[in-house]
């Protein structure tokens, strides 16, 4: 769109990037499940949250940008359900390693 | 080497490795998902063909989509299928092996031909 | 080496290490999450093949739903592994190797030496869309000029229904399938069952009333209902329906019944069977693809949830 929008695209997908990198290395690296759902946690919405937030100026009308505000907060929604249902099943010592 | 062939070579190994896995692995689960894999290397090698059909404004043909969208849902029929013939085994049988000299040992469960 | 040719070459070597793990592990329940992560990534590459359609398809039903098919079978068969350890000599590995090698090679042997002047049938979806309506090609491939297809797809499905019906015990014949799923009333789980249908069902609608124009359709926003309709029955909120119910029978065949009667139509009233009058063809196309999308839902979450196994008290 504009050049302003690109360097905010850029740095905010950038940083994205980032946490995503992050999240994973620590899900790889991390001793047990907790901390593990812990390190996911920055992948899946703060590193999704940067992406959609960078690609909302290249959003081509206010209806897409909708929609990708609309995925951040379903997978929000998601992951904050899937990770209580995780780690309560860990906390059980359930099937989750 | 364009993206195309690129992912082509990739569709042709999916298709070597799910063979291999399907004739090797003994266990049917895993038998499944290497049939599975060589399906979709079988999808992707028909959506290549499509790709380099790109005409008409269109980057990739449609009757090969459509046919690939067709053949997904069905795959995924005959998977569930499958699955539910090897839990109906497991629990008739107590195991889900595919030798036929196999020892039964029946749980109870389902008196025989129930 | 553009970014892009980078970009797809990582994707393309991830396929790859997914499928080799897919295979090769261990454990049979790791070896089914990494098939989920490669029909997830193959979904990308068919993002990468311009074939959006597909990719939608693939993500729903190859993946996901096809994903927890198999995740459910692997934990409950989780405990077997040790008794089914007879793994083949190593003559027929090495064959098996030999063979697999050959075929994969002629394969890429045929991708790399395609002739040039690909065969399409592009033009000719775009020249017939205006018999239709509709701006899809790959819509209107599916439900018009390869409908045949489509509508025997759909009997199908019915009879994978019919056959994993068919593998219930006396006991439970015609009873409910899949096990009772009990959970917190207050939890989290059945929270997200009550806050996430509403929107699901939107989306589910939406998916099927923009595939007429842009990608989307009944297969990937009937993947979608059904897992709302899973995601209520495993947090306890519903119950399967049971296999005798003459309702869900009949929205089981709803939607291949709707199609082969307007086939007919087609046969008594105009050119052929499945000729749509060019007039209603796209008022008919989205009944059809209404029918559809219910029994897609139903037949799906159906398959899902297995055999009956609970008798219906009488």
């Amino acid at each position: 769109m504009s050049y302003a929008g690109d360097i905010v695209t850029i740095a905010s997908v950038s940083a994205g990037a980032f946490f995503f990198l992050a999240g994973t290395v620590g899900l790889l690296r991390f001793p047990d499940t907790l901390t593990r759902l812990h390190a996911l946690t920055k992948a899946d919405n703060l590193g999704l949250g940067f992406v959609v937030l960078g690609l909302l100026p290249q959003a081509a009308s206010l209806r897409d940008g909708l929609k990708l505000i609309s995925i951040w907060l379903l997978a929000l929604l998601a992951g904050a359900t899937v990770s209580q249902l995780i780690a309560r099943s860990a906390r059980q010592g359930g099937p989750a390693r | 080497m364009s993206a195309v062939t690129v992912f082509g070579l990739t569709a042709a190994a999916a298709v070597g490795l799910g063979l291999y896995g399907l004739i090797t692995n003994p266990q049917p689960l895993r038998k499944l998902l290497a049939f599975n894999l060589l399906g979709s290397g079988v999808f992707l090698l028909f959506g290549i063909i499509g790709r380099r059909g790109a005409a008409a404004g269109f980057g990739n043909d449609p009757v090969p989509q459509a046919l690939v969208i067709t053949g997904i849902v069905v795959a995924f029929a005959a998977t569930a299928l499958a699955i539910a013939l090897l839990l109906r085994l497991f629990r008739t049988a107590g195991s889900t092996t595919l030798r036929s000299d196999a020892p039964r040992m029946g749980r109870g469960a389902d008196a025989p031909g129930g | 080496m553009s970014i892009t040719t980078v970009f797809e070459s990582v994707l393309a070597a991830l396929v790859l290490g997914l499928a080799l793990w897919t295979i090769a592990v261990r454990e049979t329940y790791s070896a089914t999450v990494g098939f989920v992560a490669y029909g997830l990534m193959v979904a990308l590459i068919w993002v990468g093949l311009d074939a959006i359609d597909v990719a939608l398809t693939e993500a729903a039903i190859g993946g996901g739903l096809g994903g927890i098919v198999l995740l459910g079978a692997a934990a409950r068969l989780r405990d077997t592994e040790s008794t089914a350890a007879e793994t083949p000599n190593r003559m027929v590995r090495l064959g098996a190797a030999a063979l697999s090698a050959a075929i994969a090679a002629a394969l890429a042997i045929a991708i790399l030496l395609l002739p040039d002047a690909a065969p399409t049938l592009a033009p000719a979806a775009v020249a017939n869309a205006a018999a239709t309506g509709l701006a899809n090609p790959v819509t209107n491939v599916l439900m018009a000029f390869r409908g045949m297809d489509t509508a025997l797809e759909k009997v199908v499905l019915l009879l994978a229904i019919v056959g994993v019906w068919s593998l219930a015990s006396d006991q439970a014949w015609g009873g409910r399938p899949g096990p009772h799923h009990e959970a917190d009333p207050n939890g989290v789980l059945a929270f997200l069952a009550r806050l996430l249908p509403p929107v699901g069902i939107v989306i589910g609608v939406y998916i099927l009333w923009t595939g007429a124009d842009h990608p989307g359709g009944a297969f990937q926003g009937g993947a979608v209902l059904a897992s709302m309709w899973l995601l209520v029955i495993m947090a306890g909120l519903a119950d399967t329906p049971p296999a005798s119910s003459r309702r869900l029978r009949l929205v089981l065949v709803a939607g291949p019944g709707l199609f082969f009667l307007v086939g007919l139509g087609g046969l008594c009233f105009g050119a052929a069977f499945l000729a749509y009058p060019i007039a209603h063809a796209k008022p008919l196309i989205l009944g059809i693809e209404t029918a559809m999308l219910l029994t897609i839902a139903a037949t799906l979450a159906l398959l899902l949830a297995g055999a009956p196994e609970r008798s219906v008290p009488r």
